[in-house]
């Protein structure tokens, strides 16, 4: 993209924020590791230790919101990550930017909140920094985290494994954790009982790996939704997506929120959801490991892969027609009428 | 819509029914314009031009709010944001669009201060909040959004906020199809009649085009049965020769609409000739603030220099919004206008015809 600045849109796990990456990054930093663009990075210790390895920042706005906060966000967000490489995560670094003038009650709140979240999940914070910026410099509080964990010797989880005939599994409902934010933030009130899904995934993973070896792909869809998670897989694998439009699972208030903004959940970011590409035979077999755990219970298959369209997700609508689901873009921003 | 009802609107098996109807009527080519850019992101969304018979065209109009607006009223925009100690208000998809020169959202990332609101109402709280700033709200849309902006005002007024301005920019739809009959390329057979605004206008507003014009018309509401009801009635009024205004969307429009946003909307607003990007200056088809309530007129209170505006080179914008054209049979769709970089405003709004193609067109 030409622009002489940083936009939102840059970060907004679209296109755009993909350009920036190939563009700009890849290019200086070049190496196999990095080049499968996964949700964190496979390392080979030795011929039997390999490793994940993940790390994400925290913004948002509000700090507090329904269903959880930044501090549970920043625990469950890195974890996730590397359990989507299929490994079992174990210890987190954490390290905190705050703005100057920011309430100490309030970043208490957050570390308990941490402390809890870690605890659920089974990870050790075991590094970490504390910033502190003058006051402007940073909005409230900036948390970064990174993880790792161990892979078992007989796991292969990519982002480039999806085949012909795979079934694709959903863990639950789509959109809760970012028309949740959307709603909280100021000057926006809407009197719908909706929260974030904002869970650790790697029990749910520990479970999907223990029911069945032929699991090709997992990640979990959260900026830029399910959509966009989809054709990054469908591209990577170069592998044709088919959804079914009645199958889509989304929470009745999420769903009327989005309607009445114009926001379409297959672009809405999730922070408890993964989805998992399994090979047919075990599609029933994941599934029900996969429901079987507390995150889990309205997981359900929403498609399949297709070696027709390769690149491309379809998606088959409650009146039959087929349309295409592209990447998103940029930002979605609320429509005019 | 109570949106508990939101599913038995796309049922499939009504669909169906609908469907095979239009087929079991349908002989001739037929050419149906949808005005409403909503209507257009939900015959896409549901993928309604799949399941139709090839036979049956459906044309996008120029009823997506962004995309009407005219290159210098972007550009008027745009030069508001560069003022001094003004903070520029607006609904998002306009944030993106291309002016001359730049954009919104180019100024914002440059350091001025542009945000995006969800009402007027939200402007004019950040107008209260600052007062040493002047606050500007962008005023595009229809009769769908001109009410709310003029009760905007008006509560200005009786709240004493002078730093709340409007940039008023607004269009009106009537006025707009007749200038679309007196297109000679544009050969419309029917028109899809665009429902929220109707629930502002009522069915009535459509009469003197229709006993002028003769063309059938029918007010459609959003779903996927909805639309496919209207397509069907539209059908049917053309097999039969026999043309109608009629009214598929009756849960939400009435024959007089909404006479009390209608007076809101008098009481601030009075016609004026506007220019529609494609279509070009329409007699008595936008809205400017009456003389009455010039101090929030952001027109008067903040005289900008607009450079001399000029439409992108080789967007066919104009003609897509006619319908004259297809986005594929513009040079510029997909190639060097893209989501991520687009050149006409029909690719930026979420509810343009060539974002829509680009998205859900296989």
């Amino acid at each position: 993209m030409t622009s002489e600045f940083i936009s939102l849109d840059h970060g907004s796990g679209g296109k755009i924020a993909h350009r920036l990456t190939a563009d700009l990054l890849l290019p200086l930093f070049d190496n196999p590791i990095l080049s499968d663009m996964h949700d964190g990075a496979v390392l080979a210790l030795n011929d039997h230790t390999r490793v994940a390895f993940s790390t994400d920042t925290f913004t948002v706005t509000p700090l507090f919101f329904p269903g959880g906060d930044i501090g549970e966000l920043a625990v469950n967000g890195t974890i996730n990550d590397v359990a989507m490489c299929g490994a079992t995560p174990l210890f987190i670094s954490l390290a905190l930017i705050i703005e100057e003038g920011f309430p100490m009650a309030d970043l208490t709140r957050i570390l308990q909140s941490i402390q809890k979240a870690a605890t659920r999940a089974g990870v050790q914070v075991v590094t970490g920094d504390t910033k502190v910026v003058p006051k402007g410099a940073a909005d409230g509080l900036f948390i970064n985290t990174s993880g790792i964990g161990l892979i078992p010797e007989n796991v292969t989880i990519g982002s480039t494994g999806a085949r012909p005939g795979d079934k694709i599994i959903l863990s639950g409902t789509m959109a809760d954790h970012g028309m949740t934010i959307l709603t909280q933030r100021e000057g926006l009130s809407f009197d719908s009982a909706i929260q974030s899904d904002s869970a650790p995934l790697n029990q749910m993973v520990a479970k999907i790996l223990a029911a069945s070896g032929n699991v090709h792909v997992l990640r979990d869809p959260t900026r830029g939704g399910v959509g966009t998670t989809l054709n990054e897989i469908a591209e990577s694998s170069r592998a044709g997506i088919v959804l079914q439009e009645n199958r889509l699972p989304v929470r009745e208030a999420v769903a009327g929120v989005c309607e009445l903004l114009g926001f379409d959940p297959l672009y809405v970011a999730n922070e408890g959801k993964l989805l998992a590409f399994v090979a047919a035979e075990d599609a029933e077999k994941v599934l029900a490991a996969i429901q079987s755990d507390p995150f889990g219970r309205e997981a359900c298959v929403i498609g399949d892969v297709t070696a027709e369209h390769p690149g491309q997700v379809v998606l088959e609508t409650l009146i039959g027609g087929r349309r295409i689901v592209d990447m998103l873009t940029g930002e979605q921003l609320p429509r005019i009428c | 819509m109570p949106l508990k009802h939101q599913r038995e609107y796309r049922d499939p098996h009504l669909s169906r029914q609908l469907i095979q109807a239009i087929k079991r009527t349908n002989v001739r080519q037929v050419k149906l314009m949808e005005v409403c850019g909503t209507h257009t992101m939900s015959i896409f969304r549901h993928g309604i031009r799949d399941v139709l018979p090839e036979t049956i065209h459906l044309l996008s109009g120029p009823g997506c709010p962004v995309c009407v607006t005219a290159q210098p009223e972007i550009d008027a925009f745009i030069a508001y944001a560069r003022v001094e100690d003004t903070i520029v208000t607006t609904f998002g998809d306009l944030i993106r669009v291309p002016g001359t020169e730049s954009s919104l959202q180019k100024e914002n990332a440059a350091g001025r201060d542009v945000r995006i609101v969800y009402s007027a109402f939200d402007a004019l709280k950040i107008a209260q909040a600052n007062p040493d700033k002047r606050v500007v709200f962008l005023g595009v849309g229809f009769e769908t959004t001109a009410p709310t902006i003029a009760a905007a005002i008006l509560a200005a007024c009786e709240m004493k906020v002078p730093n709340f301005l409007v940039a008023c920019a607004h269009k009106t739809v009537p006025a707009a199809l007749e200038a679309l009959m007196n297109i000679d390329q544009v050969q419309i057979n029917g028109f899809l009649l665009p429902g929220h605004v109707s629930v502002i206008l009522g069915r009535q507003a459509y009469q003197s085009f229709f006993d002028r014009y003769q063309v059938p018309s029918v007010v459609a509401g959003f779903e996927p049965t909805d639309i496919l009801e209207a397509v069907r009635r539209l059908v049917d009024q053309i097999e039969k020769g026999q043309p109608q205004l009629d009214n598929a969307y009756t849960r939400a429009v009435s024959e007089e609409g909404n006479p009390k946003a209608r007076a809101v909307m008098d009481t601030v607003f009075e016609p004026v000739d506007a220019v529609f990007r494609g279509i070009g200056l329409i007699p008595g088809s936008g809205l400017r603030i009456r003389p009455a309530f010039a101090a929030h007129d952001a027109a008067i209170q903040i005289p900008v220099k607009v450079p001399k505006s000029k439409e992108p080179a080789g967007c066919a914008c104009g003609d897509i919004l006619t319908g004259a054209k297809t986005p594929p049979e513009c040079r510029l769709f997909r190639r060097a206008c893209t989501p991520e970089n687009p050149i006409g405003p029909c690719m930026v709004s979420s509810e343009g015809t060539c974002a829509a193609y680009y998205r859900f067109h296989p």
